[in-house]
């Protein structure tokens, strides 16, 4: 062979000019990474949600009548309805300067000044449990619908624990948690039993013991010895004090539950990423064939991190109980298991995005409250607010059309809850 | 094309390049993995547009904005994955975006006339396809002539196969170049992306060789033979040893250097085994095999004759109906795959990118994917990144992993990179056993060589290797023993210098007549035709 073919191995490319840490830092900003576009998804969704204010009110729409002879009446009141809306949202959900104001006068409370806050972190609460709950789950490539059952039986058997035994403070507490905990789990290995087993989709089981745990909890609630005896309607006993959660004096309504939801929130993301089960999950959820050859029981991982994940739900739903509900009526756990979902898919089920996802879904809540009462928008556009944000986190392709964003270098913006089917 | 060039950020995919294809002329696109092969052909058939060059059709500057206005040209394109709806028959696919309706836009399809459309050309170019199959229900080898008289339906002059024969088997790749040929005789153009050897010197008039972008002109290699009046193709006399170092820039060595085998105890002794496939059909059949320390023992046949469900048997992937498999006198069966794994059994499976790798996960932890729970880099409960990590590094530059870092995904990687990925990792515990099944499928020629030392240097450290492979050159390079398998069953154990036309004949099952049905014959003539 003639040496002229032997060629030097091929020489490192020149060294590049290195970009300045500013000019680095706005082309990643403008690129088509997650965070940009979760931030420009929550932008979109604000606009449409004005256009749907202006429209919901009568009074600013008739101004529209005229908009030819006199457009800026149709616009100043429009402005002047969305500005308000808005602001009320961040007031309600954040901080109002004016509760601030008075406090430092003396004419308010502290407790009022951080009245928002507290209303945003007391409904973040249950979510984070119930999105990690679901975003552990699709990390091993389960789609776990099931977070709203396992939260509903979490409530039931840590309510009932919270009522029915008589144990110290702080031991009685931890029984219960443990008790919602364990209810999750349980309602949770259900389906990844029959996933492992029998291969039964667990989409459809976990949607099936949904309607069981919610009905069953109808039916508890109304028997002797739970229903409390001074009420005919369906309402439970109270928790003992001594299970209740810890919380600031009232009127604010936040409890140990959020610490709680921080430390579980660390605790999921060291299991997902530092574990040896995390380790198992994460390859048996992107690729089960390659797992199971290299020596790992994906029917084992399936049914462990389904009771993971019920574990988790179970103990968003007994949070909420004993932080926030006091009592066990049919509709205790409220939407957290379905809306878990969606803070999952906004948090892009890692860990620590579900729980701003959920401390964001919070603030749309708590603010939407006050929306309603100040300016009287009905609470309904808020949903439409979170649904409009995940419509948009699920077609990113649709934002980075809207955007004009380029394509991010290493960022797979898949749609990823869409694949889990 | 000329001048041809394209550019994805930093990278130079396809560096100025020229290439002329004539009339009824296979034309052989010869690289390694990652060279720019396929770009250069997407340019061509308008799936990417050129940042700089252009392209001529008979003299023609083109610009093709879509596969529709190359299709329009007369250039059609074979995907090495396929683009069929599986559930559609073969002939609703071949219409597939170029429907016969009658009617009007929003008129009936006109099936009759399909079918006929495509029966005709089927007749005409010698490519027997059942029109009313379903597409899933047709092995590989129909799938792709399925694709084939799709693109001459839509009547094109020029066919681009993008590594046709990386998903066939011999038979079907001999099929496969003969149709080649036919085409080219009947006046289509052919260009056949490949980086086979083998099938280059077979069916090629000319070859382009390209490699990191650029085309390796003949002028700058005296001693390959040229033919300078042809541009910068090579004719196909050039020897498979210069292309390979065409490919490459450097010499390499495609035999394998061994020393004689010095074979010691059984390590792995199967007998009577009998395993059945997915569909429950018997996939082997009573095979009796041992495998001695320091030897490489190869298992030789057509892909498809049970060697997958043989080696996924042995690895408790997968379970067994009669027999006993034996592991230095311990019983491998209802052993368990993770057992089996940390027992001192090395396994490279066959299909490395759905069962070797996790293309998801970094090159570290595909690295540790089975030893992750064991020390040093873990525990039953928790991971020792440090330890993951460290070692990655280590074993990166031991294997001449090409990657700019351990953290990168692995999906990241080219072919070869990836499979030097999983034999690292397997080859970098304590082993007894090693298995490796297909070890240099998709695999770029730099690395197959170095896959093989690996593989020989596991050997001459005293591990029983079982290799299997649908190369017989791989096979009869690597092995000391080589086992024919056909059917389930081993016809013969022979030595690897026993003529290639013999083994041949005993991989289409001819030393057994009696088993022989009408088209094991066939198979066999095919084999005696690739032989001549």
């Amino acid at each position: 062979m003639s040496t002229d073919v032997a060629e030097t191995p091929a020489k490192p490319a020149p060294p590049q000019k290195e970009d300045s840490f500013l000019s680095l830092f706005l082309k990643n900003l403008w690129s088509a990474n997650t965070v940009t576009v979760t931030f420009l998804s929550i932008f979109l969704a604000l606009v449409i949600g004005a256009v749907l204010i202006v429209i919901s009110d009568s009074e600013v729409l008739s101004k529209f009548s005229y908009f030819t002879a006199r457009p800026s009446d149709a616009l100043n009141s429009s402005w002047d309805l969305i500005s308000q809306a808005y602001s009320d949202l961040f007031k309600g959900a954040i901080f109002d300067p004016a509760a601030f104001q008075a406090w430092f006068d003396g004419t308010g409370t502290w407790q009022a000044a951080f009245g928002p806050i507290s209303e945003t972190l007391t409904y973040a609460t249950p979510l984070v449990f119930t999105g990690l709950s679901v975003a552990i789950a699709f990390r091993g490539g389960l789609f776990n619908i099931g977070g709203q059952g396992q939260a509903v039986i979490g409530c039931v058997l840590g309510g009932v624990a919270g009522f029915a035994f008589s144990l110290p403070a702080g031991i009685h507490l931890i029984v219960a948690l443990l008790f919602g905990l364990i209810g999750g789990a349980l309602w949770g290995f259900l389906p990844g039993l029959l996933k492992a087993r029998t291969g039964a989709h667990e989409v459809i089981t976990t949607i099936m013991l949904n309607y069981v745990a919610t009905l069953f909890l109808g039916w508890l609630i109304l028997q002797k010895g739970v229903q409390d005896p001074n009420r005919s309607d369906a309402i439970s006993k109270a928790i003992k004090s001594t299970a209740e959660l810890p919380a600031l004096p009232s009127p604010l309504r936040v409890h140990l539950g959020i610490v709680l939801a921080v430390l579980v929130t660390a605790g999921v993301a060291w299991l997902i990423n530092r574990s040896s089960f995390g380790f198992e999950l994460r390859a048996v959820g992107v690729n089960p064939p390659a797992a199971k050859t290299a020596g790992m029981s994906v029917a084992k991982t399936y049914t462990l991190l389904m009771v993971v994940a019920g574990g988790l739900a179970g103990l968003g739903g007994a949070v909420q109980v004993l932080g926030t509900a006091d009592k066990l009526t049919a509709q205790v756990a409220g939407n957290i298991g379905f809306d878990g979902l969606l803070v999952a898919l906004l948090g892009r089920n890692k860990p620590w995005g579900t729980l701003l996802a959920a401390i964001l879904y919070g603030a749309l809540r708590a603010g939407g409250n006050l929306m309603q009462v100040d300016v009287g928008i009905s609470l309904e556009l808020v949903t439409v607010l979170q649904a409009l944000i995940v419509i948009f986190i699920a077609a990113p392709a649709l934002v980075k059309a809207i955007f004009h964003l380029r394509a991010a270098r290493s960022a797979r913006l898949g749609t990823s809850l869409a694949k889990g089917w | 094309m000329r001048g041809i060039t394209k550019r994805f950020g930093d990278l130079v995919a396809n560096d100025h390049i020229d290439i002329t294809v004539e009339p009824g002329e296979v034309h052989a696109l010869l690289g390694e993995n990652g060279a720019g092969k396929s770009t250069l052909m997407n340019q061509l058939y308008g799936l990417l547009q050129p940042d700089e060059g252009e392209i001529l059709v008979d003299g023609e500057a083109k610009v093709f904005r879509s596969p529709r206005d190359a299709i329009a040209a007369g250039i059609g394109m074979v995907h090495q994955h396929f683009m069929l709806v599986p559930v559609f028959t073969v002939a609703e696919n071949i219409a597939l975006g170029a429907e016969d309706v009658r009617g009007g836009p929003l008129g009936i399809l006109d099936r009759r006339r399909n079918r006929r459309d495509v029966l005709e050309t089927s007749r005409k170019y010698g490519l027997p396809i059942d029109p009313d199959a379903l597409v899933e229900n047709l092995p590989v080898g129909a799938q792709q002539r399925v694709e084939i008289v799709k693109a001459l339906t839509r009547e094109v002059d020029l066919l681009i196969l993008d590594e046709p024969t990386a998903v066939l088997t011999p038979q079907e790749t001999d099929e496969l170049l003969g149709v080649m040929r036919s085409l080219a005789e009947t006046g289509k153009s052919i260009v056949f992306i490949t980086h086979k050897l083998r099938e280059v010197k077979a069916v090629a008039d000319r070859i382009t060789v390209i490699r990191r972008g650029r085309t390796v002109a003949p002028s700058n290699h005296p001693a390959a033979a040229l033919d300078r009046t042809e541009g910068s193709a090579f004719s196909p006399d050039t020897s498979e040893d210069e292309l390979a170092a065409l490919m490459v820039g450097r010499d390499v060595n495609l035999e394998v250097t061994k020393t004689p085998s010095e074979p010691g105890r059984e390590v792995l002794k199967i007998s009577g085994l009998v395993v059945d496939d997915d569909r429950g059909v018997r996939a082997v059949d009573g095979i009796d095999l041992t495998v001695r320390a320091g030897e490489v023992l190869g298992v030789a046949g057509v892909q498809g004759n049970g060697q997958t469900e043989l080696v996924e048997a042995i690895m408790g992937l997968r379970g067994i109906r009669a027999g006993a498999m034996e592991l230095d006198n311990e019983s491998l069966a209802g052993m368990g795959t993770k057992k089996i794994l940390s027992a001192g059994v090395g396994y490279i499976p066959e299909d490395r990118s759905l069962d070797g790798v996790v293309k998801e996960f970094s090159v570290a932890e595909n690295l540790v994917l089975d030893m992750y729970d064991r020390p040093p880099f873990g525990n039953a409960f928790k991971l020792n990144p440090k330890a993951i990590n460290e070692s990655a590094r280590e074993r990166v530059t031991q294997f001449d992993i090409r990657t700019s870092s351990a953290e990168h995904a692995v999906s990241t990687l080219s072919g070869g990179n990836q499979q030097k990925v999983v034999v690292a990792r397997e080859m970098s515990r304590p082993l007894r056993l090693m298995i490796a099944s297909q070890p240099t499928r998709g695999v770029d020629v730099g690395s197959i060589e170095f896959i093989h030392n690996q593989i020989i240097h596991e050997r001459d450290s005293g591990t029983a290797v079982l290799v299997v492979s649908s190369e017989l050159e791989e096979v009869c390079g690597l092995a000391d023993r080589v086992a024919v398998m056909y059917r389930g069953r081993i016809l013969a154990v022979v030595s690897p210098d026993t003529p290639r036309e013999e083994i041949g004949l005993l991989m289409a099952g001819a030393t057994s007549p009696a088993q022989a049905s009408p088209d094991a014959a066939q198979e066999a003539a095919a084999q005696e035709e690739e032989s001549e």
